[in-house]
């Protein structure tokens, strides 16, 4: 049985019903939803299963949706079949507020520092890490700089000519 | 055709009177068999014209800064023949390049390795003021941290805008008063930086 992604998505409806949904193929590559909750259970199965086999752990990081109440931080989890040479995408939605997500590292140990640094911009709290804390920026710095609440720059600087740096200005 | 050969059995005689660039004799008295001026005027003339710089590169404008150490620039004309990649024994810091906020406190304690005198000469935009990178993670400047003598602006600047640094930097050692380091002025500085 050839692995597409039809036949992924049945493998999986089969399995978890209605908890998989938002099937879309972006560029051909099988991407869909799961609650977070289900992260773990999801994983293990497309890990263990004789003919998935996704037991490569490409990435992991996460996205920041200001403006989907409830919504608003996505942890994205990008499996690869090295056997078959496949690879698939999954979200797992959490609320800004409580953005605690299942660790994978029990699964794959790469997510131990993708986790780390998805904490270290996004906030996500992966529970059951081993090691949570800062890998990137300053152990001081208490705020997650990749969420878009904060602007890209200081809006208040005047020590710095735009003009200067190509940005800005009569420059576009 | 083969290409001519030249044994070196006439060996050209150096020519040394005019191709050695010789100090300027500081003021002072002289006379018959003596001269006399204040030591602080030889001192400084003596440690212008042996600036050892501790090279402090991070990102592109350390590749300038190699340009300037290679022949065709040659920082070694100005006595700076010796980079030490260490604190011991260097007069100047060269801090090339963007310093992030997690790099800034090694470069601080780079810094406080370097035995006084010692001098800080911020090379480029970033070191300067973080240039274009007002993010999160790079530090605006290393005056945030330590106290700068001299900076060279460009984004990177051309190994000529270091060389000038350079000499700006040997124009600040030559006038500098032995005193100056005890200075009130001079520790409430450091001090401003949290230095003993």
């Amino acid at each position: 049985m050839e692995l597409t992604n039809d036949y992924i998505r049945q493998r999986l409806e089969e399995k978890f019903g209605g908890e998989v949904y938002s099937f879309e193929e972006p560029y051909g590559m099988l991407t869909f939803e799961t609650a977070k909750t289900n992260n773990l259970k999801v994983m293990q199965f497309l890990f263990d299963d004789a003919e998935l086999r996704f037991q490569f752990l490409t990435d992991l990081t996460a996205v920041h949706y200001p403006n989907q109440p409830g919504r608003e931080l996505a942890v994205v989890y990008h499996l690869h079949n090295l056997v078959d040479n496949v690879r698939i995408r999954f979200k797992v939605f959490t609320a800004i507020e409580q953005p605690d997500v299942f660790t994978a590292t029990s699964l794959y140990a790469t997510a131990n520092w993708m986790e780390r640094e998805t904490y270290d911009f996004f906030g996500v709290n992966f529970v059951g890490h081993p090691n949570l804390k800062r890998i990137l920026n300053v152990d001081e710095m208490d705020y997650f700089p990749m969420r878009k609440e904060f602007p890209l720059e200081d809006q208040t600087r005047i020590d710095k000519d735009d003009e200067m740096f190509g940005r800005g200005g009569s420059i576009f | 055709m083969p290409r001519p050969v030249r044994f070196n059995v006439h060996p050209r005689e150096a020519d040394i009177h005019n191709n050695i660039a010789i100090a300027e004799m500081p003021a002072g008295l002289q006379g018959e068999g003596f001269f006399a001026t204040s030591l602080e005027k030889v001192v400084g003339l003596a440690r212008k014209n042996s600036i050892w710089p501790l090279p402090f590169a991070t990102s592109c404008c350390g590749i300038e800064f190699m340009a300037t150490m290679g022949s065709h620039y040659d920082l070694s004309r100005f006595g700076s023949e010796r980079m030490g990649f260490t604190p011991r024994q260097c007069d100047l810091i060269m801090v090339m390049g963007t310093i992030s906020k997690k790099m800034a406190p090694i470069l601080r304690q780079v810094y406080l390795q370097m035995a006084e005198p010692r001098w800080v000469l911020a090379v480029g935009a970033c070191a300067s003021s973080g240039g274009i990178f007002d993010t999160y993670s790079v530090l605006q400047g290393i005056d945030q941290v330590i106290p700068v003598d001299v900076y060279v602006p460009g984004c990177p600047p051309r190994p000529e805008a270091i060389l000038d640094g350079v000499l700006r930097i040997q124009d600040l050692v030559h006038n500098e008063s032995l005193r100056r380091r005890h200075s009130e002025h001079y520790k409430a500085l450091l001090n401003s930086y949290g230095i003993q």
